[in-house]
């Protein structure tokens, strides 16, 4: 195995020889591009915990509570929706505002029953 | 208003004022700035500086600076210092000291184990080897900074880190409380703080979108690999992989290139012949990274428990720099080998970067790399194998494969492998299995928020939903003051206060009363014995937990040198020092008219069996402001000249004064000469006509009494202060 990674990388050094310096520099970039990729893909197409409580934070709702609210919001399914989005659908359906609706997931159990 | 509006230079950082309204303060700028450069270059007393950014309003220049008109060339790169007391109350006096030296980025490390905390702290317990990061944390110490760098007069970058598994969130707290420059690199957590490969990837993304919007800078965390591979200069070609890949996945989440920086370390110190790794290693990063920033920072990987040692390799470091490029010069404090960094060595770091800035200014016009020679063939090996190495990694199945087979940070030089690499396994690590694919409606109502957000249609802004978001409006942040009274900055300051405001005195090291020094020796023992023989003198000097920070052999027989550290049991009252008044000297014209009315004539020689020549030439000489300048007239008799042939002399001449320079002060000689000076002129019958004054480095104004002598004066002396006490001498004695 490491004979043979070894015997690729000098193949992968002599064709690299050929290139110019600003067609390694390319070359270099090309693949960092290649590598990073699929995970800006992964990235846009998923979120997390943390992802969440910062959007939350960034409504005006202070740290223990988004803690709590995205607890809440993972434990009914809901993450995917976004936990901002589930707040802000909470407002709208009980006619508090951010701070009361992100209040309200941590006092009532059922109040993110049936949401979306 | 009770704030403190400006600082007063000779007033110390009020804490509590600053603690004042903090639910109410919000940061003057945000974003980076970089020094302003002017490109003609910058003239400070006699010189011209070529690669100079514009001077402080208020600094301390280096110790040498007094000999060219206290000038304090500023480095055309923003200088770094690292402060981690584990006390933000200390740490942002040791900010404003920084600031006074130099430091334009303040870097406030946190305590050990936040990067594995799922969410924000708040308050201000105490942490160790760093601070907590909180809201309440960052606000004292921005609200600081402001007040500093106005103090200064150039702007002061905060800096902190956005890692671990709360990194969004750490970003926005970040974003809306103004700090200016973090760490953000997902490699960074999923190699050294084993968060989940996934996890920390994904939340990268959101981070570094928020980190953008409030234009805060990005340093990555590649530099890492050199402090933790056995064989540092080995991983370089891995390192710009790990460079590499940080800063295509910025560009790809929407970071602008400006502020994406490299932190980049030599990877060598002597005694190996570092420049032939650091040097090519160097050029090659900046020649793939051409359109990113360079933080330069200096090696730790070698640095253990010596001071001077840790210096000399960061002066070396420094010098790279300069020879390539540097847009950030980081410190280290040079006792991070031994301890957690005292506030003076976080000078000293700076200080390094200093000297060695002002020393080599402009190197670049002077001399020029040889790229052409075997370092051309060094950094193009370099490259080819971080190309290698980025093309194995796709064979592989790409990044997250390559982790899981040990790629990084394997001590050996690519393609070599010695298999000590970091494995991490993508179903493992904290945080594992918590990062949900997005609904089809998924929706987060906030600006700066990266990947699918499915707007609803007719807002021009997602936040438009809610009425604006924090970093619309920073009204709607929410500040938490404490949830723990007991372990709160409140606590500690009650326990510090008499040591800050209460007039009880202690040295410290990092905290307000810590009382922690430093004695450095040397003792005629072998080394173990001379470890055991530093603890028990030091029990003896009465210092608390006394520990030996340092020990060199000098000779395996013949003894050490060895550095203790311990805690000073007592205070002083500070009502109880007595400072010497200070002398007020004369108005010059006065001096000259004195002077002139009396003609007054003085013999002077250096005495005993004594060359040095250099002092006394000084306080008598015309061109260095000696006592020439204001009409003295004088009979030079030179070195090693015998008391009585001066007081022959004086008599002969007709003199007011004899003027003895001593430097040699083995066994009291120069207490004995300035004895027999004033002996022998009581002898000859003319002690209460002349005027007896002796000078040099182990002389000071107390030993006049002592010896007989009318006045005595140490280092620092100029002819003004000579001429001072013979014109009030002679005042006192109804001659004048």
């Amino acid at each position: 195995m490491s004979d043979d990674r070894i015997k690729k990388f000098e193949e992968r050094q002599k064709e690299l020889h050929a290139l110019s310096d600003e067609e390694l520099k390319e070359r270099f970039w090309q693949l960092c591009n290649q590598v990073v990729d699929p995970i800006v893909d992964l990235a846009k197409t998923h979120t997390s915990p943390s992802i969440e409580r910062s959007v939350l934070l960034r409504m005006g709702i202070d740290s223990i509570t988004a803690h709590g609210v995205v607890d809440r919001v993972r434990e009914a399914g809901l993450l995917g929706k976004g936990a901002g989005h589930v707040v802000l659908k909470v407002a709208q359906k009980t006619g508090l505002d951010i701070r009361g609706a992100a209040s309200a997931i941590l006092d009532d159990k059922d109040i993110l029953t049936g949401l979306f | 208003m009770t704030q403190q509006e400006h600082l007063d230079p000779n007033k110390k950082l009020d804490i509590e004022h600053i603690l004042e309204n903090l639910e109410n303060y919000h940061p003057h700028r945000k974003g980076w700035t970089w020094r302003e450069v002017p490109p003609e270059g910058v003239d400070m007393g006699p010189f011209h500086y070529r690669n100079m950014s514009r001077p402080l309003k208020n600094s301390i220049g280096l110790p040498a600076s007094k000999y060219f008109d206290h000038i304090d060339p500023q480095p055309s790169c923003v200088v770094t210092t690292e402060i981690a007391s584990g006390r933000f109350e200390d740490d942002i006096r040791r900010m404003r000291m920084a600031a006074w030296h130099g430091a334009d980025h303040l870097m406030v490390i946190r305590t050990t184990g936040q990067s594995h905390i799922d969410g924000l702290m708040e308050g201000t317990p105490e942490g160790v080897g760093g601070v907590p990061i909180t809201r309440k944390q960052i606000r004292a110490s921005r609200k600081a900074c402001d007040l500093i760098e106005e103090e200064v007069g150039r702007p002061i970058n905060f800096h902190s880190y956005v890692s671990g598994v709360a990194g969004p969130e750490v970003a926005v707290l970040f974003a809306e409380e103004g700090i200016n420059g973090a760490h953000q690199d997902p490699q960074y957590n999923v190699l050294y703080r084993n968060v989940n490969m996934y996890r920390s990837f994904v939340d990268a993304a959101e981070a570094k979108k928020v980190m953008n919007g409030a234009r805060i800078f990005q340093i990555d965390g590649a530099h890492n690999a050199n402090a933790t591979a056995k064989a540092g200069w080995l991983v370089m070609p891995e390192l710009m992989v790990q460079h590499g890949i940080n800063c295509a996945f910025s560009v790809a989440v929407g970071m602008s290139k400006d502020l994406i920086g490299l932190s980049t370390v030599p990877p060598d110190a002597p005694p190996a012949p570092k420049l032939w790794f650091d040097l090519p290693y160097a050029v090659a990063l900046r020649d793939f990274f051409s359109d990113f920033k360079m933080r330069a920072q200096q090696n730790t990987r070698y640095i253990e428990a010596d001071i001077e040692e840790a210096i000399r390799t960061h002066t070396i470091d420094t010098l790279i720099s300069m020879l390539t490029s540097a847009d950030i010069q980081s410190t280290i404090t040079p006792d991070e080998g031994r301890n957690v960094p005292w506030h003076y060595n976080n000078i000293r770091g700076v200080q390094t970067v200093k000297q060695t800035w002002a020393a080599l200014d402009g190197i670049k016009e002077l001399v020029e790399l040889k790229k052409d020679g075997p370092m051309g063939d060094m950094v193009r090996d370099l490259k080819e194998r971080a190309v290698a190495f980025l093309e194995e990694v796709i064979e592989t199945g790409g990044y997250f494969a390559a982790v899981e087979q040990g790629f990084f940070v394997d001590s050996a030089k690519y393609p070599e492998r010695n298999g000590d690499g970091i494995v991490r396994d993508g179903k493992g690590g904290v945080g594992v299995d918590t990062i949900v694919p997005r609904d089809p409606d998924y929706f987060a109502p906030v600006c700066d928020h990266f990947g699918n957000n499915r707007i609803p249609a007719g807002l021009s802004k997602p936040c438009d939903a809610i009425d604006g978001c924090t970093l619309c409006k920073p009204e709607k942040i929410v500040y938490i003051d404490e949830l723990d009274p007991e372990d709160s900055c409140n606590k500690r300051l009650e326990e510090t206060y008499p040591y800050r405001k209460g007039g009880k005195i202690k040295p410290e090291a990092e905290w307000a009363g810590d009382g922690v020094i430093l004695t450095q020796f040397f003792v005629p023992l072998p080394e173990d014995y001379a470890r055991v023989y530093g603890i028990e003198m030091a029990k003896k000097l009465g210092l608390v937990d006394p520990e030996v920070v340092n020990l060199q052999v000098m000779h395996p027989a013949e003894g050490c040198f060895i550095e203790v550290k311990g805690k000073v049991g007592f205070d002083i009252d500070l009502s109880t020092l007595k400072v010497p008044e200070k002398e007020i000297l004369l108005d010059e014209d006065i001096l000259r008219e004195a002077v002139k009315k009396i003609g007054l004539k003085v013999v002077a020689a250096t005495v005993g069996e004594d060359e040095h020549s250099v002092g006394l030439r000084e306080i008598l000489d015309i061109k260095h402001g000696g006592i020439e300048k204001y009409g003295v007239k004088y009979h030079y008799l030179g070195t090693s000249v015998p008391v009585s042939k001066l007081v022959d002399a004086a008599i002969e001449t007709g003199s007011h004064a004899i003027l003895i320079s001593t430097i040699i002060s083995h066994n009291d000689i120069h207490k004995a000469q300035m004895k027999k000076l004033a002996d022998l002129c009581v002898e000859r019958g003319i002690r209460e006509n002349i005027i007896l004054i002796a000078g040099g480095t182990q002389v000071n104004r107390e030993m006049a009494k002592e010896t007989g002598l009318d006045a005595t004066f140490g280092r620092g002396t100029k002819g003004i202060h000579v001429v001072d006490a013979m014109v009030k001498i002679l005042q006192s004695r109804g001659v004048l």
